[in-house]
């Protein structure tokens, strides 16, 4: 008896879920982008899931990408983050409010 | 047995990604981001993905969330004290999403069940020999592309993080 499909939906909806409120709720942008990779997570799972259900290995090459677009965008926004650190000491987006000013 | 090792691997992952946005101290959430990571190769393992579980650990563990402890640490960021008050939104997108769950949760045990395509006997070769045949054949150009970002994210990264390199080139 295998397991059924909707129950890696859910599973993938509720991470994705989590990620969506981590990006909203948190204040710290190190945290967003944890919650960012959160949210890609959900979607590779679902990728393999289907992968597994439908026999297709087209699936697991669209995961092996969202990778690779997962560990750029962590480099350039790690990037980022530093050069802001740098210049506004603080990495609270409350902070980051320089056109109000 | 199937049941047994999805259970067991949804729970842990379910419960890590709500560590992941509930806790106050950043090195916190990416340690339970990283048990999350190791949680997930196991669900992969569980659906004949034996290549991408190799590559979740080495790729999202190894490199990515060293990179996030490295900055979390060189920056010494202080736990932050309270959430933003975007609740009410985050709440509202939250209800959403789970009515959303509930629906198609009912709707999958109304509907018919949609009968999964039995596997090709013929096919004895591994998933790695499987991933990498499309990978080069069908998916050939779009690979080529995947490392055409990461030459950008990479020169990007150094540009950006660099400190005053406009001043070194002007000496």
């Amino acid at each position: 008896m295998t397991v059924p499909l909707s129950y890696y939906l859910v599973l993938s909806g509720f991470v994705f879920l989590t990620g969506v409120v981590g990006v909203l709720i948190r204040r710290n942008i190190i945290v967003i982008l944890l919650s960012v990779e959160l949210m890609l997570n959900a979607t590779n799972i679902n990728f393999v899931a289907f992968s597994e259900y439908f026999h297709n290995v087209a699936g697991q090459v669209f995961v092996f990408f969202a990778l690779t677009v997962a560990a750029a965008e962590v480099a350039v926004g790690l990037a980022i983050i530093i050069a802001l650190h740098r210049t506004n000491s603080s990495i609270y987006i409350d902070d980051l409010n320089l056109l109000k000013r | 047995m199937d049941h047994i090792f999805f259970f067991y691997f949804a729970a842990v992952i379910a419960t890590t990604s709500v560590l992941v946005v509930a806790l106050r101290n950043p090195v916190y959430s990416a340690l339970a981001l990283l048990i999350m990571f190791f949680h997930v190769a196991g669900l992969y393992v569980t659906l004949h993905a034996e290549f991408l579980a190799a590559v979740q650990i080495v790729v999202y563990a190894g490199a990515i969330l060293v990179l996030y402890l490295f900055v979390v640490m060189l920056l010494s960021i202080k736990s932050e004290e309270r959430y933003h008050n975007q609740l009410p939104v985050a709440g509202l997108l939250g209800v959403m999403l789970c009515t959303e769950i509930i629906l198609l949760l009912i709707q999958s045990r109304t509907a018919a069940s949609a009968q999964a395509i039995p596997a090709d006997p013929v096919t004895g070769s591994g998933n790695t020999e499987m991933v990498g045949e499309a990978l080069y054949s069908t998916y050939l150009f779009p690979f080529e592309v995947a490392s055409l970002i990461l030459l950008v994210a990479m020169i990007g990264a150094i540009i950006l993080a660099k400190k005053d390199i406009n001043d070194q080139v002007q000496q």
